[in-house]
């Protein structure tokens, strides 16, 4: 293909180039939300305030926006991590399910307790079924070599029905009429609530909390260095005696560590019950956010409150103008597509060819 | 007994040919040096596509083809950022990935659940009529039986042909495959292309041939499955056309295991394909000289082409 420009790897960085991509992928989308829901029979000015005031006109929706920014924001920092150091693992959504699954067992188990130490108890549990359920990767990716993506994403349709059967059976509520889901948790083992009339809880301090921590391990300590090294220049990461295996270790575990507590706060916050959907594809979303915040926890920040608004405000839509859910899924995709492709002008110099160049090129 | 080794290969077949169907493009796709993780949604966009053609114009042909053209559309989204923008491989495939899934949920939210008339089967005249093996191999739709045809043919242009030359040329070396001359960019788009109309003639197989119905995650995992299959294949047609045929079965052991009565939870049953992709992986990539010696060697770089 002869293409009417070409592309050069910048070699300094663009000034507020890490700015550009995100804000063109974020208006690429708001625009084509716009015009798919005039598609769906909703006005341009009626699409724009479902989606993207609408999460900000009473207190009960910001409280959404908080309670969805929580686990976005856990996972997406942990994803970014290992993504910086190359290691793809896009099994948060099975690692979320398994914290889901660990971290219900004790409130299951002492289902009439009112010992204030089960819900770090539970939180603990789905720390380390998350990691246990990352550990398979990495232990298979270092031990035989396997490819990490395939290994996390088989995982994930494994988890599923892990969770599935569980409900179903073992750990369905013995009083539930045989509906696939656990007893109610107690009051002790929920998360405390944020602000009172809304379903908003503490999950969001977890979450900034880890990004300060992101940022602090990422940027100013030596493992975290190590991690970039591997990512940005793996020979010379090599060269300078930094283990391959460790940065693989370090990187699924806390994805599997994050997703797993952010499973917790699932079915100990808005859920309180282990069900056959613990999660509107975080796992995933989060992937979006990692990459949207540009792998940087500041960036993350900003991104999980964004795509956090957008799901949301795609729950408004749904209720307010029939919208289909579908409609969020698509706009999870362009928004990372936009982005992706918006990064070309800020990783490589894009030049258009002069007529007469192309004109000899053609000949 | 008997009815039960008839049931195993006609579902075998059944289930195996959307997978061999989706692997073989996204074989083509890889050897071009470009890993295409979004063939879940490209088969549930095909999936779509054809099933609303096949309900509105009653031609199950054209419902493939149409199928196969929406999801090469999609695929050209995604070598629209890879090749020309130089995207991430793997975030884009997700990112086009999730797009085709909600692209098709929102397409087919007409026609969620409804079901269609089977594709008409073609018995094959003589050998159908062979006890337990004739109604299993050979009393199908037409495209089961073209399917293993596209299997070889494919063997064949990668090994023998110029065009198959050139594919590997591009995935081996695409600065040796620019530098003698081969337009990289170019080829590498439409082997893109192709995969993308193999996994949406794939999704279209599965709703109008096999399920004939269609709800929103039909495809479940099976385009991962797909992805996981070429891996297993090592690269090689043959292979993966066995493993597509091994997990076709692998997905019938659940109903079979409960006909003999035996008490295993179905989900584990459903779980075994996952399971064995993830040990079949492992296995063939614990000798990292064997594991490569077929993987094309620029899969999933980005390829800058320098004047």
């Amino acid at each position: 293909m002869r293409l009417p420009f070409t592309v050069q790897p910048r070699t300094e960085r663009m000034r507020y180039g890490n700015l550009l991509p995100p804000a063109i992928a974020v208006s690429v989308t708001v625009l084509a939300s716009v015009l798919i829901l005039s598609r769906l029979d909703v006005s341009p000015g009626r699409a724009l305030y479902f989606l993207y005031l609408a999460p900000f006109s009473s207190k009960f929706n910001i409280g959404e926006i908080i309670l969805k920014a929580a686990p976005l924001l856990l996972i997406a920092q942990a994803l970014a991590i290992g993504f910086r150091a190359r290691v793809w693992n896009i099994g948060a959504e099975g690692q979320l399910i398994l914290g889901a699954i660990g971290g219900s067992l004790l409130p299951i188990w002492f289902n009439g307790t009112t010992n204030p130490l089960i819900l770090p108890g539970m939180i603990v549990m789905g720390a380390l079924t998350g990691m246990g359920w990352a550990a398979i990767a990495a232990v298979l990716r270092v031990r035989f070599n396997a490819n990490e993506i395939l290994v996390t994403l088989m995982l994930n349709s494994i988890a599923l029905q892990l969770l599935y059967y569980l409900v179903g059976g073992p750990l369905r509520d013995p009083m539930g009429f045989n509906f696939p889901q656990s007893a109610l948790f107690p009051p002790a083992a929920m998360l405390p609530n944020l602000i009172p009339g809304t379903r908003a809880n503490i999950a969001i301090f977890l979450g900034l909390f880890v990004s300060i921590a992101a940022l602090v391990f990422m940027e100013r300590s030596l493992p975290g260095f190590r991690l970039r090294v591997g990512g940005s220049a793996p020979d010379a990461a090599r060269y300078a005696g930094f283990s391959d295996r460790r940065t693989i270790w370090i990187s699924l575990l806390l994805g599997g560590l994050a997703a797993g507590m952010a499973g917790v706060f699932e079915v100990a916050g808005p859920l309180g019950q282990l069900q056959r959907v613990v999660t509107p594809g975080y796992g995933f979303a989060a992937i979006t956010v990692a990459f949207l915040g540009g792998l940087r926890p500041l960036g993350i920040v900003a991104s999980a409150f964004f795509m956090a608004v957008i799901y949301v405000g795609g729950d408004i839509a749904q209720t307010s103008a029939s919208v289909p859910y579908s409609v969020n899924t698509i706009l999870q995709g362009l928004l990372l597509i936009a982005y992706l492709c918006a990064r070309v002008f800020t990783d490589y110099r894009v030049r258009w060819k002069s007529p007469t160049l192309r004109k000899t090129e053609t000949a | 007994m008997m009815d039960t080794v008839t049931f195993l290969l006609a579902g075998a077949l059944l289930a195996g040919t959307p997978l061999l169907i989706a692997a073989l493009g996204e074989l083509i796709t890889e050897k071009a040096g470009v890993l295409n993780l979004s063939v879940e949604g490209m088969m549930a966009l095909g999936a779509v596509s054809a099933f609303i053609t096949a309900t509105t114009t009653g031609n199950y042909w054209l419902a493939l083809l149409v199928g196969g053209i929406a999801a090469a559309a999609l695929s050209a989204v995604f070598a629209f950022v890879v090749l020309i923008t130089l995207g991430n491989q793997v975030a884009t495939g997700i990112a086009v990935g999730v797009l085709g899934i909600g692209l098709s949920g929102l397409i087919g939210r007409n026609y969620e659940s409804s079901t269609i008339a089977p594709m008409v089967k073609m018995p094959i005249p003589g050998l159908s009529e062979i006890p337990v093996l004739g109604p299993g191999l050979f009393n199908h739709v037409a495209l089961v039986y073209l399917v293993p045809v596209l299997a070889v043919l494919t063997w064949w242009t990668l090994r023998s042909t110029r065009l198959g030359f050139v594919i590997r040329a591009v995935g081996e070396s695409p600065v040796a495959a620019h530098a003698i001359g081969y337009n990289v960019v170019l080829i590498r788009f439409c082997a893109v292309l192709y995969g993308g109309f193999c996994a949406g003639v794939a999704g279209g197989f599965i709703s109008v041939a096999s399920a004939t119905l269609w709800s929103d995650g039909i495809i479940a995992g099976r385009g991962w499955i797909v992805v996981a299959l070429v891996v297993f294949g090592t690269w090689r047609a043959g292979r993966i056309a066995i493993g597509a045929y091994l997990f076709g079965a692998a997905t019938l052991a659940g109903l079979l295991v409960q006909s003999f009565g035996v008490a295993i939870p179905s989900q584990l049953l459903t779980s075994v394909p996952y399971i064995v992709t993830i040990a079949a992986i492992s296995l063939l990539s614990m000798n990292p000289a064997k594991a490569r010696l077929n993987a094309p060697v620029s899969l999933g770089q980005v390829y800058l082409e320098t004047k």
